[in-house]
């Protein structure tokens, strides 16, 4: 078995797609994470800055959401709006029973 | 004892006047029937004493018909008034029922439409004082019949279309039989629903009526809906308003089997304009819509997470439900508390009958 490890490359790694939840405050500080901590911040705050303008756009809309839940192919974002800022479930569709965390 | 109703027939044709008012005064309510040939004759005595119903022409020297129409509305907006002219022109007829006339009517060429219309004539003023809006227009038949079902009403529609004349009968919002000519039941209603312009009349409910209709109304509603649109899709000659009008009663009727408020399509490009049904905010709908969409492909992208199949929004008045649709985006309200599963399913139905 040991002979795959000769065309495994340890800089090619697929970045996991993030797990657990976040509470973040109206300007898109995270106060608090059960995120992995080797989950890039940057993709983080992505996240969470888009999650938030969708929640501030939708009231300029007239549509002052309370709970908004995006459906990819392989990921599950519900976020829960929390005076101005909100509380962010990230949940990886994954056919495995458990989901490692670090 | 009470008095019989009292009609006003206003014509400047004094020949006219005298033969409708001898037809008139032998309906069996036996109204009394006064005549004026002109408008400010008719406001004075439409002034001095309460008549029932106004019967008008429209072509009239000095103060025209819907002139006439118009200052009666606003002194006297319980009177029922009839519009019986020699012209037809799609145009008046808008304007008269915009001015909230009970009846337009083609002044009768044959005895069949004058027996149809000396019924309409003793339905008006047989009817108890009524509630409500009048003055329908820019609605098709489509709309009046989910209207009807909608408010749990009991009555029967006269629906004419030239020298067609159906009746559809409608008790606690329930459609439960229809008629016209040789038809009866479910292929009388398509019948009819396939009529593009004509007249209607609501008449007394007729509870005895036994029911032939079983399937729901928004059901047979889309069927109709399908049927139009097959037919539009074989003729060439319909106009690209009738077409527009007909994709929109369409959508309506989905948007009504589905359960759905309202829906607005966003199509990719900013070149072609949003589309929107049962809502008057699609402008800001779509504004958000781009919004998230342009957050989502993002988000797809970086996260490596696949592409959106859906967002859903809640709050407390509504839940909403973007959903990618092969090239376009859709944005389906719907009431809150609905279930995820469901709304999801129906809103790809909307969609994918969006244009059909």
């Amino acid at each position: 078995m040991g002979l795959l490890n000769l065309f495994y490359s340890a800089g090619s790694k697929v970045q996991r797609l993030p797990s657990g939840s976040l509470t973040v405050d109206r300007e898109g500080g995270i106060v608090s994470s059960t995120i992995a901590s080797d989950y890039p911040p940057v993709l983080l705050q992505k996240i969470v800055q888009d999650v938030l303008r969708l929640f501030r756009e939708a009231r300029l809309a007239q549509l002052p959401f309370s709970e908004i839940s995006l459906t990819f192919a392989s990921l599950q974002i519900t976020a829960r709006e929390l005076r101005g800022g909100a509380i962010i479930f990230l949940s990886p569709k994954i056919q495995t029973s458990s989901t490692p965390t670090n | 004892m009470e008095s019989n109703h009292k009609i006003l027939l206003l014509d400047d044709e004094s020949d006219l006047l005298e033969l409708y008012q001898d037809i008139l005064s032998r309906l069996s309510s036996r109204p009394q029937v006064q005549t004026a040939t002109t408008g400010a004759r008719a406001l004075a005595m439409l002034a001095s004493q309460p008549f029932r119903l106004l019967i008008c022409d429209l072509k009239m020297p000095a103060m025209d018909g819907l002139q006439v129409l118009a200052i009666v509305r606003r002194r006297h907006p319980e009177l029922r008034t009839v519009v019986m002219t020699g012209t037809e022109d799609e145009e008046f007829r808008s304007r008269a029922y915009a001015l909230g006339v009970d009846l337009f009517w083609l002044k009768p060429e044959t005895q069949q439409n004058m027996q149809m219309f000396l019924e309409c004539i003793e339905s008006l003023l047989s009817r108890e004082v009524d509630h409500g809006f009048r003055g329908i227009q820019s609605k098709s038949l489509i709309d009046l019949v989910q209207m009807e079902c909608l408010s749990q009403s009991s009555i029967v529609l006269r629906v004419t279309n030239g020298s067609s004349m159906g009746r559809i009968w409608i008790h606690c919002g329930e459609l439960t039989d229809a008629a016209v000519e040789d038809l009866v039941g479910e292929e009388a209603f398509l019948n009819i629903l396939s009529w593009k312009s004509g007249t209607f009349e609501t008449l007394p409910a007729e509870p005895d009526r036994s029911r032939t209709i079983f399937k729901p109304v928004n059901g047979l509603l889309l069927e109709s809906a399908q049927a139009m649109d097959e037919t539009a899709g074989r003729m060439e000659d319909g106009s690209p308003r009738q077409r527009e009008q007909d994709r929109a009663s369409r959508r309506v009727s989905a948007l009504v089997q589905a359960g759905a408020e309202w829906a607005v399509c966003l199509p990719s490009g900013d070149a072609r304009p949003v589309e929107v049904c049962g809502t008057q905010s699609g402008e800001e709908l779509a504004g958000w819509m781009r919004v998230a969409c342009e957050a989502c492909r993002s988000l797809s992208e970086q996260l490596n997470a696949g592409p959106l199949g859906q967002l859903r929004g809640v709050h407390a008045e509504r839940e909403v439900l973007l959903l990618p649709w092969e090239d376009k985006t859709f944005l389906v309200g719907w009431q809150t508390g609905v279930d995820a599963e469901h709304a999801l399913e129906k809103s790809k139905k909307i969609a994918f009958s969006w244009d059909s």
